[in-house]
C-alpha cells in the first residue's frame, strides 16, 4: 500500500509552494523534479558528499538526507536564490573570477557553504575555510582555487 | 524513489510518540536528526512500515545544568551541543569531541540522543558518554527509567531499549576540579567515521593520577572502556613510563576488526598511539584547570 500524498507549505528562494508530496520524497528530488530547481545537484544521496546542499532557515544542510514531508512551514535557499536576476551574488562573481570551478557538480553547495560559512564568520582564516569545506567533494580536486575563491568572497563583502 | 514507501507521523509530545510506539512496536522507526537513518533508509537497508518523526517534539530540544552536571535533551541539535558555552565549560571533554562529528551541515541537523540510540560503534558520542559515565533517561510504557552508558550499548547498532521506548535525555557530570579532557580520533578523511577514537579524562592531585577515565571507539561492537589501563595510572605520577604502560595497556584489551578499511593489527597500533597522546594532552590540561562550578 502507497500511503497519501500530504500537502506542505514551503518558502524556496522567496517564493511560496504549496505542493503534495508522498512520505519518502527526499527533499533534494522535491526540489529537482517537482519544483524543477535543479541546480540542486543530487551526488552520493547518502550524505557523504555534499552536492546536495541547501540552507534550511539560513543552516546548511544536506537535502538528500531530509524528507519534502519534513519541512512544513520552513524557508529554503537553493543556489538558484544566491543571485539577483543576472547579477551573480558576490560569492558566485568570487568563483567565476578565481576559477573556483571546474565540472561545476559539486559548486552548487560550495556556494551555499560558503555562504553559511560567511554569515557566521566573515573574516574566516584558511584554516577555517578548509574546515567548513571539508564536507563538500570536489572530483575535479581543484580545491586551492575554491578555498581563493571564499577567501577574495569575504575580502569583498566586507567592504 | 530512493527509501520504500513507509507511512508518516510528526508527533508534537514525548507522549504522542509513545503512542504511536505502542501501536506499532516492531514496525516502526523514530526519525530523529536522520543523517545516520536517512543513508540506511536510501540504501533500503531498512525498510519500517512507519516512521514517527521527532523533530517537532520541542521539549526534547534543551541544554540545562541539573543535578551537578549538564542535563541535554535528545532532540537537541549537535550544532548547539557543540557552541554551548555551559557545556565547553562543564563537558569539556563533550565540547572536544563535537566537531569531529561529521561535518557541520551534518551537525546543523544530527541530534545527540539520535547519535546515541544509533549506537555505532565508530561514533564518538557513544564513546564520550561511556568515558564520562553518562546517564541516558529512557521513557516507555512502564514509566522512566535511567541507563549509565554501559547498561544502554549491547552490540553495533544496537541498545538495550525496547521497541517500545524513547531515549529523551542525556546526562553528563560537571567535569571536577584539576580535570583534563581529550578527545582523539584517526580517520582516513576528516568528518568519515574514525578508524579509531579515544577519550581520555585524567584527574591531578599533588601531580600524581587521582583518577583516569579512558574509553576507545573503533575497537570493538560497543564503545570500550579501558578500565584496566585507568586502574594502572592511578596513584602514578604521570611520567612517560607510566603512560606507555597503559596505552599498551590498551592494545592489549582492545580487540579491533579488520575490514576494507584497516586490519585489525593497524587498529590496534592506532589504538595505543592515540591513548597515549589523549593521555598526554589531558594531563596537559589537567595542568591548567581551573575550579569548575555549575
Amino acid at each position: 500500500m502507497i500511503p497519501p500524498e500530504i500537502a506542505i507549505t514551503v518558502r524556496v528562494n522567496e517564493r511560496d509552494y504549496v505542493e503534495r508530496v508522498a512520505p519518502r520524497l527526499l527533499l533534494s528530488d522535491f526540489l529537482r523534479h517537482q519544483l524543477g530547481l535543479t541546480g540542486t545537484h543530487v551526488g552520493c544521496e547518502h550524505g557523504v558528499c555534499g552536492a546536495c546542499t541547501v540552507l534550511l532557515d539560513g543552516q546548511p544542510v544536506r537535502s538528500c538526507l531530509l524528507f519534502a514531508i519534513q519541512l512544513d512551514g520552513t524557508v529554503l535557499t537553493t543556489v538558484e536564490g544566491l543571485a539577483d536576476g543576472e547579477r551573480l551574488h558576490p560569492i558566485q562573481e568570487a568563483f567565476r573570477e578565481h576559477h573556483g570551478l571546474q565540472c561545476g557538480f559539486c559548486t552548487p553547495g560550495l556556494l551555499l557553504t560558503a555562504k553559511a560559512l560567511l554569515e557566521e564568520n566573515p573574516a574566516p582564516t584558511d584554516r577555517e575555510i578548509r574546515e567548513a569545506i571539508a564536507g563538500n567533494l570536489c572530483r575535479c580536486t581543484g580545491y586551492h582555487f575554491i578555498v581563493d575563491a571564499i577567501r577574495a568572497a569575504a575580502r569583498g563583502l566586507q567592504r | 524513489m530512493k527509501p520504500a514507501a513507509f507511512e508518516y507521523v510528526a508527533v508534537r509530545t514525548t507522549e504522542e510518540a509513545l503512542a504511536e510506539l505502542a501501536r506499532d512496536g516492531q514496525d516502526a522507526r523514530l526519525l530523529a536528526g536522520g543523517q545516520s537513518l536517512m543513508p540506511i533508509l536510501n540504501m533500503r537497508l531498512a525498510t519500517p512500515r512507519r516512521l514517527i518523526d521527532l523533530n517537532r517534539v520541542g521539549e526534547l530540544a534543551y541544554i540545562r545544568a541539573h543535578d551537578g552536571g549538564v542535563a541535554i535533551g535528545a532532540m537537541t541539535r549537535q550544532r548547539a551541543v557543540e557552541k554551548s558555552a555551559l557545556v565547553a565549560r562543564c563537558v569539556p571533554l563533550l565540547a572536544d569531541a563535537m566537531p569531529w562529528v561529521g561535518h557541520f551541515q551534518i551537525r546543523n541537523r544530527g541530534t545527540i540522543g539520535g547519535s546515541l540510540a544509533h549506537a555505532d560503534p565508530a561514533a564518538e558520542l557513544p564513546a564520550v558518554a561511556a568515558c564520562l559515565d553518562a546517564r541516558v533517561t529512557v521513557r516507555g510504557p512502564a514509566g522512566t527509567r535511567t541507563l549509565t552508558a554501559d547498561q544502554l550499548y549491547w552490540t553495533y547498532l544496537t541498545t538495550t531499549l525496547a521497541p517500545t521506548e524513547i531515549l529523551t535525555e542525556v546526562w553528563f557530570p560537571t567535569a571536577p576540579s584539576r580535570t583534563g579532557h581529550a578527545w582523539l580520533e584517526f580517520a582516513r578523511r576528516h568528518g568519515d567515521y574514525a578508524l579509531v577514537g579515544v577519550a581520555a579524562a585524567v584527574m591531578l592531585e599533588e601531580d600524581s593520577v587521582a583518577e583516569a577515565r579512558l574509553a576507545l571507539t573503533g575497537v570493538g561492537a560497543r564503545p570500550v572502556r579501558a578500565r584496566d589501563a585507568e586502574r594502572r595510572l592511578v596513584g602514578r605520577r604521570p611520567d612517560d613510563a607510566a603512560l606507555a604502560d597503559a596505552a599498551e595497556r590498551v592494545k592489549q584489551v582492545t580487540e579491533p576488526q579488520s575490514d576494507i578499511h584497516a586490519s585489525a593489527e593497524y587498529r590496534r597500533h592506532l589504538a595505543g598511539v592515540l591513548t597515549l597522546r589523549a593521555l598526554r594532552l589531558a594531563i596537559a590540561r589537567a595542568r591548567q584547570a581551573p575550579p569548575v562550578t555549575t
